[in-house]
């Protein structure tokens, strides 16, 4: 059942150092306030899982909170590289990451399996790529009626799934629109998940074919008003293109780097956020 | 040069373009792909069916998407899927028929590297990784490729099979087990590349206006080869021009200031 807790409160009762996490959304939808409201609460040992890290991974590996990192594609979303996952792979900074790296749509059908209580997945993937080779978690099972040789991969079992929503009605009911990504396979998967939405509505008005989780699969929903920044929120605010343009450059410099997490995520708040797409709503 | 100016890129770009037809249901590629797959649609293959991986199907632009999940490749789509849906019932179901993909990475059989430069447990640089890349590259029907040349991107082995080509060449995807054609198509800023029906190798078909064989060669990491009937790529036609250009400047004041998008939400 969903708990209409402040953000501070859901992430502390769901989140535990050590825990395997993924913070999903596909370009749109990105849950940035849950991601930094992690960072303030210093959890650490975290194995992180997404199919697309970008900036938020890029802040929680810089601040040294992550043991792991389970992908299928890391980048800063047309701009270029994220450069503190690169100094972690590459020069161990702050500290040395294991990673598991995956194609998408090995991604994407863990994440169902995880869904429909299976244990693993397959599908007609990775034939004659590498990463088998250095991804001990891609394995081949023959289909037992064909004989055909096909992926497999272990299921995608977060302890606690993170997204951010449009909207959730009273009773805890939540609606995603637009481009909707692996959201849902991604809470229904997890163990716990925290939905953070842009407002609660007394009637979802939701098409009876819209993408809707109900309450019961959700247990902690935070109201964040512009908590996607600078991702976008379909229907409410545009991309902040210019904050992903931005990042790679701050991203660049440690020292700078530190500096701008302490001013705008160690030293914020999750009511920041609602300043952060002022502008843009106006003008969307 | 011809009539009209044009540039390298834009070269690149309008014959790449050219490429798709009508009828194809194209996969399209971060980067360049997008921009040529674009300008296909805007010209002589207004019924061409895009599809991001972000699961926008049927999508109609009107600026180039900043990234892969804009909001616009959404609301001008005729549908938009689940990702999971997107590459089990789509990719993997053998609905697409063209994969246009960009490379990091290239060797002359069309297998394409988007992961690390170096070793991969010790990399001098990492990349991004596959993503979609390594299911479009054996699941489409054809895979086209488009990258500008140079000999750190055309190598003669790559450090990592991100996505596979055709491997050693000639029937090693079969061998494999692959079914579909893989990498058929390359252009590039200086030419347009085939794969060798019997080698799969790739070679020059023909040279953009105002590119000579050594200007190819200089820029690729392996000596190439070349079509014993070598052509010269068509000029870009005006409105081939003028809507690529359109596109471009849509796209750029579209995308210069963050808190004015212009994308509607």
């Amino acid at each position: 059942m969903a708990h209409f807790l402040p953000l501070p409160d859901a992430v502390a009762q769901n989140l535990k150092s050590g825990d395997t996490v993924a913070f999903e959304g596909f370009t749109h939808l990105i849950p940035h306030a849950s991601a930094h409201e992690a960072i303030r609460q210093d959890v650490r040992d975290l194995t992180l899982v997404r199919m697309t890290p970008d900036v938020i991974y890029d802040q929680l590996i810089g601040m040294g909170m992550v043991r792991k990192l389970i992908f299928s594609y890391a980048g800063n979303p047309g701009v270029g590289l994220l450069r503190r996952l690169r100094d972690a792979v590459e020069n161990g900074w702050p500290h040395r990451i294991e990673i598991e790296e995956h194609s998408h749509a090995a991604m994407a059908n863990a994440y169902e399996a995880g869904a429909a209580g299976l244990p693993f997945a397959t599908f007609r993937g990775y034939k004659g790529a590498e990463l088998a080779r250095v991804n001990a978690n891609i394995r081949s099972v023959t289909c037992p009626f064909t004989g055909e040789e096909l992926a497999a991969v272990p299921a995608i079992r977060p302890d606690v799934t993170f997204i951010h929503a449009q909207k959730a009605d009273r009773k805890g009911n939540v609606l995603i629109e637009g481009i909707v990504g692996v959201q849902k396979e991604a809470v229904l998967a997890a163990k716990r998940a925290v939905v953070t939405v842009e407002e609660v509505v007394d009637d979802l008005a939701a098409h009876p074919n819209a993408c809707v989780l109900p309450g019961w699969t959700v247990s902690a929903i935070s109201v964040v008003p512009g908590g996607a920044h600078p991702s976008y929120a379909h229907g409410y605010y545009p991309r902040d293109n210019a904050s992903y343009i931005a990042w790679d450059k701050i991203a660049a410099d440690r020292g700078e780097f530190l500096a701008w997490m302490k001013h705008n995520v160690l030293d914020a708040s999750p009511e920041d956020f609602a300043e952060r797409t002022k502008d843009l709503r106006s003008a969307a | 040069m011809s009539e009209l100016d044009f540039t390298p890129d834009e070269m690149m770009t309008i014959a790449a373009a050219r490429a798709l037809k009508n009828t194809d249901v194209c996969f399209v590629g971060i980067g360049a792909p997008s921009a040529a797959c674009n300008i296909a649609r805007l010209t002589h293959a207004p019924d061409v069916t895009l599809i991001y991986e972000s699961g926008t199907i049927g999508t109609a632009p009107t600026v180039l998407p900043l990234s892969i999940g804009d909001g616009e490749l959404c609301e001008t789509a005729v549908t938009t899927v689940s990702v999971p849906e997107m590459f089990r019932y789509w990719l993997q179901g053998g609905r697409v028929t063209v994969g246009f993909l960009g490379a990091a990475q290239i060797d002359r059989f069309g297998n394409i590297n988007t992961t690390v430069i170096g070793d991969y447990d010790a990399p001098k640089t990492r990349l991004p990784g596959g993503g979609g890349a390594p299911e479009i590259a054996s699941s489409c029907g054809e895979i086209f490729i488009t990258l500008k040349q140079s000999k750190r991107a055309m190598v003669e082995k790559i450090d990592f099979f991100t996505s596979f080509g055709h491997g050693e060449g000639g029937d090693h995807r079969a061998r494999l087990g692959i079914t579909t054609k893989g990498p058929t198509l390359m252009v590039t800023d200086l030419a347009v590349w085939k794969a060798d029906p019997e080698t799969s190798e790739f070679t020059v078909v023909s040279l953009h206006p105002g590119v000579s064989r050594d200007m190819v060669q200089d820029t690729c990491g392996w000596t190439v080869r070349f079509a014993d009937e070598l052509s010269e790529t068509p000029h870009p036609t005006e409105i081939e021009l003028s809507t690529l250009r359109d596109l471009r400047a849509r796209t750029k004041a579209a995308h210069s200031s963050g808190a004015k998008t212009g994308e509607a939400a």
